[in-house]
């Protein structure tokens, strides 16, 4: 169908965004590498000497990034667990025959669009706060002492409040992906006298293999990244104790202006994200030939 | 499916079901109650649920302190002139791609979605020194750019995959029938497009809006989106509850109620097609 005409169009349609992209790639990349073989300090202008691998050197030997890449991972596993567990039970609860199903679903996806800064400010302040917080009163209530959340178990807040960020996103693909169910096979496996329990194991959970691994792997995009809600919240503390891998890089170089050190996070973080992003990318590549 | 719902189970999944969407977004009703609260009220215990005096006082406060319009307005011109902006990229690449696919579309797809698996700290310095050196920290251009750049794969792969779905055989019809290239778009693709772009333009309006690490990192006062207005209110100064809850809400309202229309196209766009 398509002539030569229309293929040179498409070429000059395709061009600016593909330009765009490479330079939105390339461009800063090339120099956060550039940056971090260097001696570079903003507080300290002059010269900024060519040192190598000095700054990865330093990073690595530095005891805050092994805390950091740790909490990281405790970060997104913490979050990644409770919202695929949370969401599947979610999913299956809204698929029922439930009255006033539309309002209800309409209260469950709304704390996806509540911005980052204002769900950490409303956690930390309403709900977190030993002294006015809701949780507080609750413990008193029950004669408790009240917890200090964010001081003494500051990554379990942390993820309290990007899980119920995320709990609804992954509510919703769970719930798309059930309704693709085949009504044939749930019928047939009824017939042939299997439980509840045997179909969820050996039908619905085998149907949501694939919607698992897209909100696994979109999601780790997403939570490799969290950085407001440290900000806003515990500012990566007390100490370096809920400081994840993207928050010692801003702190680096914008509170400490340490830029060689910082982009040597940065790739560091580059390298830690495209890992993850292989495997998502075959996935959804596999799905377009489909 | 038709199976026998005997009315006892209704209810008791209604009910079931109704209790976890209460507990769920428990935080946001919480939010607008207390911002209808004097400060001492905010904080009473036991806590006040419905028997407290009403009062809008706090909206105001919170406008008369903070400039709220200000960085709403802020947040308007950055959410939706970096979509647009994108927009006005993406469907000719999108076009082309889901029409006209060559070989290596495919390959260039997939390029396109790993730009996005760049984590934003991997470029901070970059991005932020640039702007220092072209006087760009604090403004929206800068802003509207880097929210566009980084949106652009999922326009382009959102736009592409309404796109695929409309028949070629009605574009070549078109052309049989005489019409150009630019008639073809304007008169036969873009009609049919206009679902399409329309869902296109309301996830990423919404994820804009919602982006907080550049947002956070490269305004002061200025440029400020209301992401980084609502931080302000961080600093406890005495009692604030109420403020904060007004704050707060005034901030997410417009993007809550915008992202309520928008369950279907939200799945779509954030899963690349993976999910449908």
């Amino acid at each position: 169908m398509s002539t030569l005409h229309s293929r040179r169009a498409a070429k000059v349609m395709l061009t600016p965004s593909v330009l765009l992209l490479l330079a939105w790639m390339v461009i800063p990349l090339g120099m956060t590498l550039y940056f971090s073989t260097l001696r570079y300090n903003l507080l300290m202008p002059g010269a900024t000497p060519f040192v190598g691998f000095e700054n990865y050197y330093w990073f690595f030997k530095d005891p805050a990034f092994g805390v950091s890449v740790l909490n990281t991972l405790i970060l997104v596993g913490g979050v990644l667990i409770t919202t695929v567990v949370g969401g599947v039970l979610l999913a299956l609860l809204l698929e029922q025959p439930i009255f006033g199903k539309g309002v209800a679903r309409i209260l469950v996806i709304s704390p996806f669009f509540v911005m980052p800064t204002v769900s950490a400010l409303v956690w930390k302040n309403m709900f977190f706060n030993p002294v006015n917080g809701l949780f507080a009163y609750v413990a008193k209530l029950f004669g408790f002492p009240p917890f200090d959340f964010l001081a003494h178990a500051p990554l379990f807040s942390v993820i309290v409040i990007v899980a119920w960020q995320w709990l609804p996103f992954a509510a919703l693909i769970f719930i798309t992906s059930l309704q693709s169910l085949d009504s044939d096979q749930i019928e047939a496996s009824e017939i042939d006298g299997a439980s509840k329990f045997q179909r969820f194991i050996y039908i619905v959970v085998p149907h949501l293999t694939r919607a698992m691994t897209v909100v696994v792997l979109i999601q780790t995009i997403f939570l490799l990244g969290i950085f407001a809600e440290l900000l806003v919240t515990t500012g990566g503390g007390p100490g370096v104790a809920s400081t994840n891998l993207t928050f010692l890089v801003y702190v680096r170089s914008l509170l400490q202006f340490d830029v060689g050190a910082g982009a040597a996070g940065g790739i560091v973080a580059v390298i830690l994200a495209n890992i993850v992003a292989f495997f998502l990318i075959r996935i959804i590549g596999k799905n377009l030939e489909a | 499916m038709a199976r026998q719902v005997t009315n006892r189970y209704r209810v008791l999944v209604t009910l079931a079901a109704w209790c976890v969407a209460l507990t769920l977004s428990f935080p946001i009703i919480w939010t607008l109650l207390t911002s209808f609260k004097t400060e001492i009220e905010a904080v009473a215990s036991p806590p006040k649920f419905f028997s407290f005096d009403w009062t809008i006082e706090n909206y105001f406060i919170v406008q008369e302190r903070s400039d709220y319009f200000h960085h709403f307005w802020n947040s308007v011109v950055i959410a939706i002139g970096s979509t647009l902006l994108a927009l006005v990229i993406a469907i000719p690449a999108a076009w082309s791609m889901a029409f006209v696919p060559g070989r290596r579309t495919k390959d260039i797809l997939m390029w396109m979605l790993s730009t996005k698996m760049m984590p934003a700290v991997g470029v901070l310095i970059p991005i932020y020194l640039l702007c220092k050196d072209f006087g760009l920290l604090d403004s929206r251009i800068a802003l509207v750019t880097i929210l566009m750049l980084m949106n652009l794969p999922i326009v382009i792969w959102m736009l592409f995959t309404y796109l695929k779905e409309i028949p070629g055989e009605i574009l070549e019809a078109a052309r049989m029938d005489g019409a150009n290239l630019k008639n073809e778009i304007l008169y036969v693709l873009v009609p049919m497009a206009v679902p399409g772009i329309a869902s296109t333009l309301l996830l990423n309006v919404i994820l804009s809006w919602n982006e907080s690490f550049w947002t956070l990192n490269l305004t002061g006062a200025n440029a400020a989106p209301l992401t980084a207005f609502i931080v302000s209110y961080s600093s406890p100064e005495g009692l604030f509850y109420a403020k904060l809850s007004a704050a707060s809400i005034m901030a997410i309202a417009p993007i809550l109620i915008l992202g309520w229309f928008s369950q279907k196209q939200l799945v779509r766009g954030l899963t690349f097609g993976a999910v449908k």
